[in-house]
């Protein structure tokens, strides 16, 4: 079943001229992670923003754990966390009262003025958090003192307290350090696992969407490629062997009857084999004539990805 | 139940947010010492029929309020510059429950205020009898959510902080002589006078000095129309301001 239903979303700003997210589909299946990629511009946020209720689409539907998100946005809003792109931390406030503050605003618990007179379930809960972040004797200082990974972190717990079916990330590595983003997607990672959170990830990194189960790539609003990360790959990315032989007479008509398509680029002096499906392992078996030249070509996602976003 | 918890902890941000920040106390708390002190005697050699002084701390007093609430509203703006108001707007509740949380924040912000400046008007001998603190109290909390609720329809209709820091003195400033905050209204030319009968500020301090001055003998020559008239001019306003302002500030959020 689908947990997050997108049906030609469609948005353009007020003083727009071109439609920043142009008929848009997706869906996305409970416990999937699902990354849309794009580079800056493409409408990454847009999305987001529409899907989170805090932005109204200009025309299109879409539905998030079964809720419409025009007639029924508070359902949604109970059903999804958010990491922004921006920090969305209150610096005046301590780790604990960001954290109080985001569970009642979510009805976990009753408002009380103090820690101390809080729920117990709720004190344990924080308890928790504190040593997930090992910061049991920071939690209760302002979060002014905290470092970005740090902080990220606690938005991802904060976001999580309310036990949200469906985990919006939206560029959430953006201004951490590496260290930092490793960490962080072991965590993301880590709470999928233990609560089957689907998660939607918006990243400009590849990398960061090669993980995913799919992966949607989306330019100027449009999607451009959509599928597994295989899938897009297959899709994008042209792969192909480079072979060549002391008699290349003789390869080419074994090519030939072999009926492997090839060619023979400007770009390079040997004979260009298309994968079209087969393994390379497959290919190289058939082939009886002695090569001196092997080279598997298999570009990464990256630059089949560059490719496309400087193609447009 | 979820709305009336968020209500408190929104209220309760605020107010942790204005304790924490001390140069904030402090400025806040020095623009009504000066007005009182400054203004109220520098006109005393004025003939008048009644205490100048006090007539100027009455009105400081409302106007203080009133606009305290009103440009703590505005800090929504600056909570959406820095995507703190995200977090609060994809919360599940009610955005109307996020604007009178913030009202009610802004309100007791202002009532912390409301409290220094009658501290300051009996140490400069401003005479306030137990009754009348009894009186004030109440009529303090209805000025300052009126107050809240204009500053949700100035808030709603400005862009950015930016904006509403330029915008909002041109829309204050003219009130505290509209208002009568320092100045008699009972002179003025009818043109102004038309100006005068829509500053919403105006029903507010008059509220105030009407409750203060009640059965004193300079409540005709101070007061303009009885309270129970400016009570439900204010209440009036307020509703209408909350209505339309959280209206068109959730359509302006959502409409980009």
């Amino acid at each position: 079943m689908a947990i997050i239903e997108v049906n030609q979303l469609t948005k353009r700003y007020k003083n727009g001229t071109t439609n920043a997210v142009d008929g848009v589909s997706f869906a996305v299946a409970a416990g999937e992670f699902f990354a849309l990629l794009g580079p800056n511009g493409a409408g990454k946020t847009t999305i987001i923003s529409i899907l989170t209720t805090t932005l109204a689409p200009t025309s299109g539907t879409a539905k998030i754990v079964g809720y419409d998100l025009n007639t029924q946005a508070s359902a949604v809003r109970q059903n999804v966390g958010i990491i922004f792109q921006k920090p969305s931390l209150d610096l005046n406030l301590t780790a604990e009262e960001n954290v109080r503050f985001h569970a009642i605003l979510y009805g976990l618990y009753p408002f009380r003025l103090t820690y101390s007179r809080m729920p117990t379930a709720y004190r344990q809960q924080v308890d928790e958090l504190a040593t997930i972040l090992g910061i049991e004797k920071d939690i209760f200082k302002p979060i002014k003192t905290f470092s970005g990974g740090m902080m990220r972190k606690l938005e991802i717990l904060r976001s999580l307290i309310h036990r949200p079916k469906v985990l919006f990330l939206d560029e959430p590595s953006v201004g951490l350090d590496p260290a930092s983003r490793r960490n962080l997607w072991q965590y993301i990672q880590q709470v999928r696992q233990e609560h089957q959170t689907t998660v939607l990830l918006t990243t400009h990194y590849l990398d960061e969407a090669e993980g995913a189960d799919r992966i949607c790539i989306i330019n100027l609003g449009k999607i451009v490629s959509h599928g597994t990360p295989e899938q897009v790959k297959a899709e994008l990315v042209e792969e192909y062997l480079l072979v060549d032989a002391t008699d290349r007479a003789q390869l080419r008509a074994e090519l030939n009857s072999l009926h492997l398509s090839f060619s023979e680029p400007a770009d390079t002096p040997h004979l260009k084999i298309k994968l079209n499906g087969s393994t390379a392992q497959q290919i190289i078996k058939a082939i009886n004539t002695p090569l001196t030249v092997l080279k598997t070509h298999s570009p990464t996602l990256e630059e089949a990805y560059l490719a496309i976003v400087e193609h447009l | 139940m979820i709305e009336f918890n968020s209500i408190l902890a929104i209220a309760y941000r605020d107010l942790l947010k204005f304790l924490r920040d001390p140069v904030r106390i402090v400025s806040t708390l020095i623009f009504p010492a000066m007005f009182v002190i400054l203004l109220g005697n520098s006109f005393q050699g004025m003939t008048t029929d009644y205490n100048f002084l006090t007539y100027v701390f009455t009105g400081v007093l409302a106007q203080t309020l009133y606009q305290s609430t009103a440009m703590g509203i505005i800090s929504l703006i600056e909570d959406r510059e820095n995507d703190f108001s995200q977090e609060i707007f994809v919360s599940p509740v009610s955005r109307y429950t996020i604007v009178f949380g913030k009202i009610f924040g802004e309100t007791l912000v202002s009532m912390a205020q409301g409290a220094s400046i009658i501290l300051l008007g009996i140490l400069i001998g401003i005479p306030l009898t137990i009754q009348q603190a009894i009186y004030l109290f109440p009529i303090s909390l209805i000025v300052c959510v009126a107050g809240g609720a204009f500053g949700v329809i100035i808030m709603a209709n400005l862009s950015n902080q930016r904006a509403a820091n330029q915008i909002f003195p041109f829309i204050m400033f003219p009130q505290y002589f509209l208002a009568g905050v320092f100045n008699p209204l009972n002179s003025l030319p009818w043109y102004l006078h038309i100006l005068s009968l829509m500053a919403p500020m105006r029903y507010a301090v008059d509220l105030i000095r009407g409750v203060f001055y009640l059965g004193q003998p300079d409540y005709a020559h101070t007061v303009l129309q009885h309270p129970s008239i400016n009570l439900v001019i204010v209440l009036i306003t307020f509703v209408i301001f909350l209505m339309v302002g959280t209206w068109v500030f959730v359509r302006g959020e959502r409409n980009r």
